[in-house]
């Protein structure tokens, strides 16, 4: 008797069938698509139009309020570095652990990965005010022969963000090559052309393959500390100073566990509508859904445990400092930002116990607006809720929200979504190469595909 | 200039076993430069080719070490050209540069890594071999480099194995 085998990681398509699928989302943009992409260069010109004020006229226009000098623009930075987490995990440590799920939706979050540190990075550029000296920031002699204090964990950042940001890139460009190439075999004319010079002369040979296949293993295992490790530093830019909320050891898992799940709220955000735009939905199929929910369980469930642990540590420490600020991120006049963070973060995210909720895409779809609701809420009621009240309370401040700050944030969505809009439709968001791995070649006697 | 085509003959294949069966005939009659094209990597292939182990690895060993080595060295040199106390603590401190040093690790590895696969990739030309775009769709292909002599006993063989289509290229 034949024994049924359930694999529902295993494409159902052939060889041919992939690459036709994959060629078909590059076609000729729908009307949905274009309103999209009008949508989000519109949101990015209220961002160009608002950062052009803030040069003009300076800082002032944002809601900076002594003490909090740290407020939505640093928020939005550790909120877009965090988006980007989910993409390194999926494509590079799963890709350790093999888990043959990610195959499907790993391009997609590769390239949101490297959209969402471009989006951070443009942050602490802003909020530094004098945008013309940046460059203060890397180690170059200046005429006084200073360097950077290496010792700081924002210089730590610097360094951190640049890695990510070019081995992000740099794992996506070598992802794509073998599907460039793919692509190029398929079109003519200039597209042909275009292809051609992405594809690197790629042909698919065996040497090519022995290669290939080794480094893009080896990238991928300097690539698992590395997401680890960004934001652990992001978490030190807070956690090394003395600020009560800040000064906490649980920081680096606590941030990095947080990232993922933000990471994981903006692929779901992304790609349930995608699938459809896109007419993927035999293939991005209800089985990577649930595994994406499953992996949200999991951060979204030591997020919770993380935010019990602050407010246990804050209580236990006996520091006055520390009670009260938790205290006052519960009760005080931010609560509104902190009953935000622990509801859509920590008690949305437990809806995905059930499996009647982790495979209906509206709801995954809805619970992932609210992580992202949720994980920005968060990082603003650690940064600017935790300086709001430091150790004078006669300088205690509730931060402002001007339209400066609204306009940059909106700008910064804008931006994030105009760029994965134009990858969406150039290069192909599924990893054909890696699919065809997965498909047995046909045998001569039958069996494969 | 036109790319001078390098005479030999290209067969293509759909089944995995017809290829492997042809990559083992061919080489117990002796041809060892073999160009074998897949949509993807395939370990039945590779352990009929039985190629050595990639040397990607040894560059992304030496970036690791190079990195690692710069950020260490570029934090303890940047401290003492120009002491400044900040803090009241030691001038060169290497455990917080260990941030430096492990971002410099991953980067100048990663970056070597890319480096060693474009390099060794190429150390072997593909130039004029004949390549057919199937190769990168569904099909398995294999160019056996040979004289017009050997060109019949070659296809013959290709042919033998389940090859769909063969073509004697450079005759």
């Amino acid at each position: 008797m034949t024994a049924i085998v359930h694999e529902p990681h295993r494409p159902t398509q052939t060889h041919a069938e992939v690459t036709r699928d994959v060629l078909g989302t590059l076609g000729t943009p729908s009307r949905g698509y274009y309103m999209a992409l009008f949508g989000a260069i519109a949101m990015f010109l209220v961002g160009l139009f608002t950062f052009v004020m803030l040069l003009k006229e300076g800082l002032g226009l944002a809601g900076y309020t002594p003490p909090v000098m740290w407020s939505v623009y640093i928020t939005t930075f550790v909120f877009w570095i965090g988006i980007g987490h989910a993409g390194t995990l999926i494509s590079a440590i799963l890709f350790l652990f093999r888990s043959p799920w990610r195959t499907v939706v790993y391009r997609s979050t590769e390239a949101m990965t490297v959209f969402a540190v471009m989006t951070a990075a443009l942050f602490p550029i802003i909020h530094i005010g004098r945008q013309w000296i940046f460059y203060w920031l890397l180690p170059y002699p200046n005429q006084r022969f200073l360097w950077p204090n290496f010792k700081s964990p924002l210089i730590w950042d610097v360094f951190a963000i640049t890695t990510y940001f070019t081995v992000s890139t740099t794992f996506l460009v070598v992802g794509l090559v073998p599907d460039v190439s793919a692509i190029r075999d398929k079109v003519t004319g200039w597209r042909h052309n275009i292809y051609k010079m992405f594809s690197l002369g790629w042909t698919g040979s065996d040497s090519q393959w022995r290669n290939y296949s080794k480094g893009y293993l080896y990238l991928a295992a300097l690539a698992t500390p590395l997401v680890l490790s960004v934001h652990s530093v992001v978490s030190w830019d807070f956690a090394m100073s003395i600020i009560p909320g800040w000064h906490g050891t649980i920081f680096a898992p606590y941030f990095v566990a947080g990232a993922i799940y933000s990471g994981i709220g903006m692929v779901l955000t992304l790609l349930i509508p995608l699938r459809k735009v896109l007419k993927l939905e035999h293939m991005m199929t209800d089985y990577h859904f649930d595994n994406l929910a499953k992996l949200t369980l999991l951060t979204g469930s030591i997020l919770f445990y993380a935010y019990a642990m602050e407010y246990f540590v804050a209580w236990y420490s006996g520091n006055i400092f520390e009670q009260t600020t938790f205290w006052r991120r519960a009760f005080g006049p931010m609560w509104w930002a902190g009953w935000s963070m622990i509801i859509c973060n920590a008690f949305v995210s437990q809806l995905l116990w059930f499996k009647k909720v982790r495979t209906n895409l509206t709801s995954l779809f809805i619970i992932s607006i609210f992580i992202n609701l949720g994980m920005w809420f968060e990082r603003f009621v650690i940064i600017a809720s935790s300086l709001s009240n430091d150790y004078l309370p006669g300088a205690w401040q509730v931060p402002a929200v001007t339209w400066a700050d609204w306009g940059i944030l909106i700008g910064s969505f804008g931006w994030f979504f105009m760029y994965f809009l134009l990858f969406a439709r150039t290069f192909p968001v599924v990893a054909i190469q890696e699919i065809k791995e997965m498909i047995p070649y046909p045998r001569k006697h039958g069996g494969g595909h | 200039m036109a790319t001078k085509t390098v005479p030999g003959v290209l067969a293509s294949f759909l089944q995995v076993d017809a290829a492997v069966d042809a990559i083992t005939g061919l080489k117990a009659k002796g041809f060892r430069d073999l160009t074998v094209y897949s949509a993807a990597p395939n370990h039945e292939i590779d352990a009929a080719l039985d190629h050595p182990i990639s040397w990607v690895r040894l560059f992304t060993l030496i970036g690791g070490l190079v990195g690692c080595t710069a950020g260490f060295a570029m934090t303890i040199w940047m401290s003492y050209d120009w002491p400044l106390l900040v803090g009241g603590k030691p001038i060169g401190t290497p455990v917080p540069y260990v941030a430096i040093a492990f971002e410099l690790t991953v980067l100048y590895g990663s970056l070597c890594t890319v480096a060693g696969m474009i390099i060794l990739s190429s150390a072997k030309s593909l130039k004029g071999r004949p390549y057919d775009p199937k190769f990168s769709d569904d099909r398995i292909g294999i160019f056996v480099p040979c004289g017009p002599e050997q060109a019949p006993a070659v296809k013959d063989l290709l042919a033998h194995a389940g090859s769909e289509e063969v073509t004697v290229h450079g005759a």
